[in-house]
């Protein structure tokens, strides 16, 4: 049988301090999305969208069509605007066939308090991201 | 009304667009192409129409209500938002037709009154279907047509609609699971008589077995990994029955709905035995059981599209995925209409998503589908609806009562161009491919439950976004809120 759903999460960064039993509960098939070539997933300037984990594909980070960066499986997005309550700032355009897992926006805080190992595990790679900002700045 | 025995429709041959199955989709497709004026063919194995609502919901008692006296008269538009479960039509006397046969004991109809409000839909709005013709495979010709081989020999087309349901059951890989009866095959509540019996899942299934068992089993357990999402639940409006058994708990009535992990599940000689790890709370769960039911889900049906016609599957074979128009993103021509529209998510803005697993949100997917076919594959360009006068007028009067938006929010969307030639569009998909000038409306919804008209405006080349404020009873119309509306839209 193909890897399931739960096991795929296990490999990430985000989910890897979880059980089995806790990583089923996360990967509910209700939870996965998936997109064609070329869809929108994050639009900037419109309200209502979510944070997304991708499980599969990869998808393009762009403003104004060129692109500030890509994201692969394992990779998250949609939590800066979500946690902030504003619009996204760029687009995330799926490049080939995406599949992802949806947290919507207004779960996001209750799922992160279920998970705080998840909630851990995400402060670190926002850590990162700000120490590579900080670093390209000094 | 049945077709006189000799004279079935639709003989094998060649048709610009061919239609598979008889349910709702089938014959809200049908109906949709032929007001358009496309000539295409109707097939269904079964013997009558109605498809999965011939036998589902097995206890009999639909989600989604008809409302038989509502603010608006049945034929009108209005209307359409009272009653879930009809199909929609252009002409008046085709309109709200399971209104008839409700007997008024609750507002959402029975199983059977269902089906006979499908079957009087076939009949008066002269939907023909070749009844016992069934699909058994499909090919891609070298010109690019489809080939659908049946029962009654070959068809080929341009274009097919399948209108095949999400029936397919399926049940989550758990290891000793394939002895566990699924829902479908479900007995009567009454031959859980003092049983102690364990539902897997916790979806409408699952709780609509539960609620069909509580005057008869003498315990009812519900177990999946992910906690109870009664706001889910909630969007049903069968969920004062449904949260019945989630509650049951609470009162001291013994069924439980436990956030459970199964490892695996066990014959024994008086029945099952279900072992699993707790997820919400830890802990170890081995329970002796009488019965167990698998509510663990359908898929969709799709034979050898996925081998033969290159159809791309996710979810474990489950969903063919799709454009927002509903076409195989991997399979030119091939359309999917009915509960199987719900493969196309659109936007899902703050987590709502569409109504497309239901009648109320489907039936308007298919007149959208309808016309995306016709243009994309016929080459004929649908008529469109014109829009003069004031457009924040318009749009807002869309708002306060087009059906279609209120039922597939932030999904579906009323799009007028700058010259003022108008229809209904995915919402997804105008965003992404607007033309110059446009502008559209649709009905929103945020986490708080608030209800709101969004506009948006192609301006040079970028669309805007503007929220309006929702209203009391639902109103987005009259001089105050136009002007308010005016007044928050030059701003954004």
């Amino acid at each position: 049988m193909a890897e399931d759903l739960a096991e795929r999460l296990s490999r990430f960064n985000l989910f890897s301090d979880l059980g089995r039993p806790h990583l089923e509960a996360i990967a509910d098939p209700d939870r996965e999305r998936w997109f064609s070539d070329g869809e929108r997933i994050l639009r900037r300037g419109m309200s209502g969208g979510g944070f997304y984990v991708v499980l599969d594909g990869e998808a393009s980070v762009q403003v104004r069509g060129s692109e500030l960066g890509r994201l692969r499986s394992g990779d998250f997005f949609g939590e800066v605007s979500t946690l902030l309550g504003v619009d996204p700032t760029a687009d995330v355009v799926a490049d080939g066939p995406l599949h992802c897992l949806e947290i919507p926006g207004p779960k996001l805080e209750a799922f992160l308090l279920d998970y705080p190992r998840v909630m851990l595990r995400m402060l670190q790679t926002e850590a990162r991201r700000l120490q590579e900002a900080l670093e390209w700045r000094s | 009304m049945a077709e006189l025995a000799g004279e079935r429709p639709f003989p094998p041959g060649e048709y610009p667009v061919v239609v598979v199955g008889s349910g709702p989709g089938g014959l809200q497709s049908s109906y949709c192409l032929s007001r358009l004026g496309v000539e295409h063919a109707v097939l269904s194995r079964d013997e009558e129409p109605g498809g999965m609502f011939r036998l589902c919901p097995i206890y009999e008692r639909l989600l989604s209500w008809t409302k038989p006296d509502a603010p608006f008269e049945p034929g009108t538009r209005e209307y359409e938002w009272y009653d879930h479960n009809s199909l929609v039509a252009e002409e008046p006397e085709n309109q709200a037709s399971v209104v008839p046969f409700m007997n008024r004991s609750y507002m959402v109809p029975s199983r059977r009154e269902m089906e006979q409000g499908l079957a009087s839909f076939a009949e008066m709005a002269g939907v023909r279907v070749r009844y016992g013709c069934s699909w058994e495979s499909t090919h891609r010709e070298t010109d690019g047509r489809l080939l659908l081989k049946t029962s009654d020999g070959e068809y080929r087309c341009r274009a097919a609609v399948f209108a095949i349901g999400v029936t397919e059951p399926w049940k989550s890989p758990i290891p000793g699971i394939e002895a566990v009866p699924h829902y479908v095959e479900a007995g009567r509540p009454e031959t859980y008589q003092g049983k102690r019996v364990f539902v897997i899942g916790k979806r409408n299934s699952g709780f609509e077995l539960a609620d069909g068992l509580l005057p008869w089993a003498k315990q009812i357990l519900l177990g999946s990994p992910r906690p109870v999402d009664t706001s889910v639940i909630a969007l049903s409006s069968v969920r004062v029955r449904y949260l019945q058994p989630y509650e049951d708990a609470g009162l001291g009535g013994g069924t439980f709905a436990l956030d459970v992990a199964l490892e695996r599940i066990e014959r024994t000689a008086r029945g099952y035995r279900v072992v699993g790890s707790g997820t919400t709370r830890e802990g170890s769960l081995d329970l002796e059981v009488d019965e167990v039911i698998a509510a663990t889900g359908f898929g969709t049906p799709l034979r050898d599209l996925g081998n033969q016609c290159g159809v791309r599957t996710v979810a474990q074979g489950r969903i063919p995925t799709m454009t927002p128009y509903w076409e195989s993103d991997s399979g030119s021509g091939i359309y999917f209409a009915g509960n199987a529209s719900q493969g196309a998510a659109g936007l899902r803005k703050h987590g709502v998503g569409a109504a497309s697993a239901a009648v109320h949100g489907f039936r308007y997917n298919a007149r959208v589908m309808a016309r995306h076919l016709t243009r994309t594959h016929l080459g004929i360009s649908p008529p469109m609806e014109r829009v003069g006068g004031d457009l924040v007028e318009f749009l807002l009067a869309e708002a306060t009562r087009a059906p279609e938006l209120w039922t597939q929010k932030s999904y579906l969307a009323r799009v007028v161009r700058e010259d003022g030639e108008s229809e209904v569009l995915p919402l997804a998909d105008w965003l992404d491919h607007p033309t110059p000038g446009s502008s559209a409306v649709a009905v929103e919804m945020n986490a708080e439950g608030e209800i709101y008209p969004a506009i948006y405006a192609e301006r040079d080349g970028e669309v805007r976004e503007c929220l309006l404020p929702p209203s009391a009873l639902n109103r987005f119309e009259g001089e105050e809120y136009l002007r308010e509306a005016r007044s928050v839209c030059s701003r954004s």
